[in-house]
Order: C-alpha cells, then structure tokens, then sequence
C-alpha cells in the first residue's frame, strides 16, 4: 500500500502527467497553450492551487462528512483559486489579461477536485503535498512542451517578457494553424502518439 | 440527526473561514490592482495623449463627485505647466459601449488628444479606432467650441471606412467630455490651481 515518499512526487511526471496520461483537464490545455508564457503562467497557478487545496483536504480529511465532502472540497479549491486570480491581478496583470477567463476556470478543471477527491482524502498531508507538487509540476511541463511547439511552429519565435525570441531566422514563414485552435487538437493528438509509443517501447 | 448537524457545522466554519481570508486577501490587494487597472488599460492611452508630460499623469490623479459617480481625472504637466487634463467617457458604438480618455488643454481650451481605452468593437473594422494611430490623431488640437462629428454628419472628422458608428461613438464621447469639463471648469481649475505647489 504504502509507495515510497519520492514515488508520490514522481508518478506526476510521467506516469501520471495529467493532461498526456489521465487525459484530464483539457480544457486550459488546448485554450491557454498559444505562447509558451501562457502555458507556464496557467501551470504555476494551477500548481499552487493543487498543492494548498491538497494539504487542506489532508488535514482536514477526517472531519469532512462524507455527504458533503464534494461541497466542503469546491469551497477549498474556489478559495484558493479567488487568491491565485487576485494575486495575479496585483502582481501580473498583463498575464491576467492573457489568461482572463480560464483562471476562475482551475476551480472546475477536473485535476485538482480529482486529486482531492482519489488522493488528498485518503492519505496524510506529506504525501497529499507531494502528490500535488508533482501533478502540478507534470501539468506545467506538459503545458509549456505543448505551448513551446505551438508557438514555435506558429510564429517561429519563442516570446519571453514581451521579447520574441528568433528561432528560425526570418526567412521562416509562420504556420498559424499552429496557434489556431485546431492546431492545438492536431498538436495535444501528435504528442499523446509520441507519450503513448514511448511507454509502450 | 447528529451527523444532518455536522455537516452543516463544517460546511459553515469552513465557508466562514473561506469568506474571510478572502476579505483580508481582497482588502491586501485592492489598491494595486486598481493601478494595474489604470496602468495597463487605461495607461496606454493616457500616456498617448500627454506626450511629453514632466510628470506621471495616472500618479497624479484625482476625483470629483459627479451626482452618484465619482470621476477620475489625471493631471498632465506640458510645458512645467499643469494644464492637461484628462479623463473617460464613453459613446455607444456597435458592439457595446466604446471607453474613450479624452485629453483637454485647460489653457487653450482645446483637446489635447483622445485614445480609446476599452471596446468591444468588430476586429479589423470598428477595433481599428484603437489599432490605428491616424483616426485618433485627428482630435488631436480640436478647439473646444467646435462641434465634433464626422463628415457624413456634416463634421470635420474622417470617419473609419466601414466602421462609421464607431467613429460616431468616439465623436459622442468626445462631446460628452466637453459638456462634462464645462460642468467641471471652476473645481478643476482649482484642483489645478493647488496642484502647482
């Protein structure tokens, strides 16, 4: 029963990355993932929600009543998300303004209820923080692979605080299907291929 | 019956707590979000308008009561003088409501600019009056006592081509700045005024 500690934190970056392996929380995925910042800036905010929302589960597991342990788990993951969008509107507001609708948007991104629900609720507050560390960490990765492609294939440049960095030269025509949202299904498919041909050897 | 009672005991403390961490957090932040407000929506156009201000115009910013409202006007110092003042209105274009800051020479009484800030007009079309640098640059040195509407309505203003309500919703607002700093003249020429120590 018992995994080993650094097992936990693991299982997040590959057996379990979110997006490529439980095939969850698509929806951030396929819409934020036009610019590498994008998809960075989404990860690390979901990441924070995940691991406070984890370790206030945890503690919390054995007073929940069970009955209401979905209501008690949306008002935990909705409080933190309401910190992660008002922090951002202070500190990062040009990334607000990119990301908008999809930050209110984590507290019904299927990952982190899905982390409360099949993990923090059963297991002590050390795993539930690696669990969510590692989930969240495997979800920005995934996001920023996905976004890195995107936006590479897309304008030929990788954009970072405002400046775009030249990858191909400019002599590179943009494929803009790239960063339109078809290109993000055609994309999300490719990489799932590669994720799956890899695990299967 | 004892677990009915838990349940709600929990679900109460934990909505209680959830609702005061967020009151701390909201009052923590209010402030700075309301500059980043006014820095990246309202900044660009502030900033367009008071070229070549010695000061920073969102910093040196002040309100006046209007009825219910309160209106935010942004001092501009032109020439180490503090007669640029601005402030927003807004006119209905085609897709909503067109958020214009309008930029007026207290001493020449004329527009010193205008810039849009907020829109949802059609991209391409109605959206180019805050893309397109030359559609704004025709306000720019107005004088105030002429009336301002595009030429279709007998104006002097050369409307978007194929976004004329848009251009007719800046015109508006632009109008409606002037009635507003006519109602305004005598407490923002003493806002003014103490503003120079």
């Amino acid at each position: 029963m018992a995994k080993p500690l650094a097992q936990e934190f693991f299982k997040g970056l590959w057996d379990e990355v979110p997006p490529f392996r439980l095939v969850l929380g698509l929806c951030p995925v396929l819409a934020v993932t036009k610019s590498v910042e994008n998809g960075i800036g989404m990860g690390v905010a979901t990441t924070f929600v995940l691991v406070c929302s984890n370790i206030l589960v945890s503690l919390l597991r054995k007073a929940i009543p069970s009955k209401v342990r979905i209501a008690c788990f949306i008002v935990i993951i909705a409080t933190f998300v309401t910190v992660v969008e008002l922090v951002m509107q202070a500190f990062a507001y040009p990334l607000f303004l990119k990301l908008g609708i999809f930050i209110p948007l984590i507290v019904v991104n299927c990952i982190v209820l899905g982390r409360s629900e099949a993990f923090a609720s059963k297991n002590g507050v050390f795993r539930s923080f690696l669990d969510g560390l590692g989930i969240g960490i495997g979800f920005t990765l995934s996001l920023t692979v996905l976004a890195a492609v995107r936006e590479l294939f897309g304008t030929g440049a990788l954009t970072f605080w405002e400046k775009p960095i030249p990858i191909f030269g400019p002599s590179y025509q943009p494929f803009s299907f790239m960063i339109e949202a078809p290109g993000a299904f055609v994309c999300l498919g490719l990489l799932l291929c590669i994720m799956n041909m890899i695990g299967k050897k | 019956m004892r677990e009915m009672i838990k349940m709600v005991v929990i679900l109460t403390i934990l909505s209680c707590f959830s609702g005061g961490l967020l009151a701390y957090i909201h009052s923590g932040t209010k402030e700075r979000i309301e500059n980043q407000v006014l820095e990246f929506v309202k900044g660009p156009a502030i900033r367009a308008i008071f070229e070549g201000a010695t000061n920073d115009p969102i910093a040196d910013r002040f309100r006046i009561k209007d009825g219910d409202i309160e209106r935010t006007f942004f001092v501009g110092v032109i020439d180490d003088e503090p007669r640029g003042i601005a402030f927003e209105t807004s006119g209905k274009g085609y897709g909503g409501d067109v958020g214009l800051m309008v930029g007026i020479d207290v001493k020449d009484n004329k527009l010193l600019g205008v810039g849009v800030t907020t829109h949802s007009e059609t991209p391409g079309m109605g959206a180019r009056a805050k893309t397109d640098p030359s559609f704004v640059a025709q306000f720019r040195d107005i004088g105030l006592q002429d009336p301002i509407k595009v030429n279709q309505d007998g104006g002097t203003i050369n409307a978007i081509s194929g976004a004329t309500i848009t251009s007719r919703a800046v015109c508006a607002a632009t109008t409606e700045a002037n009635d507003i700093y006519k109602k305004f003249k005598d407490q923002l020429d003493d806002q003014l005024k103490s503003f120079k120590k």
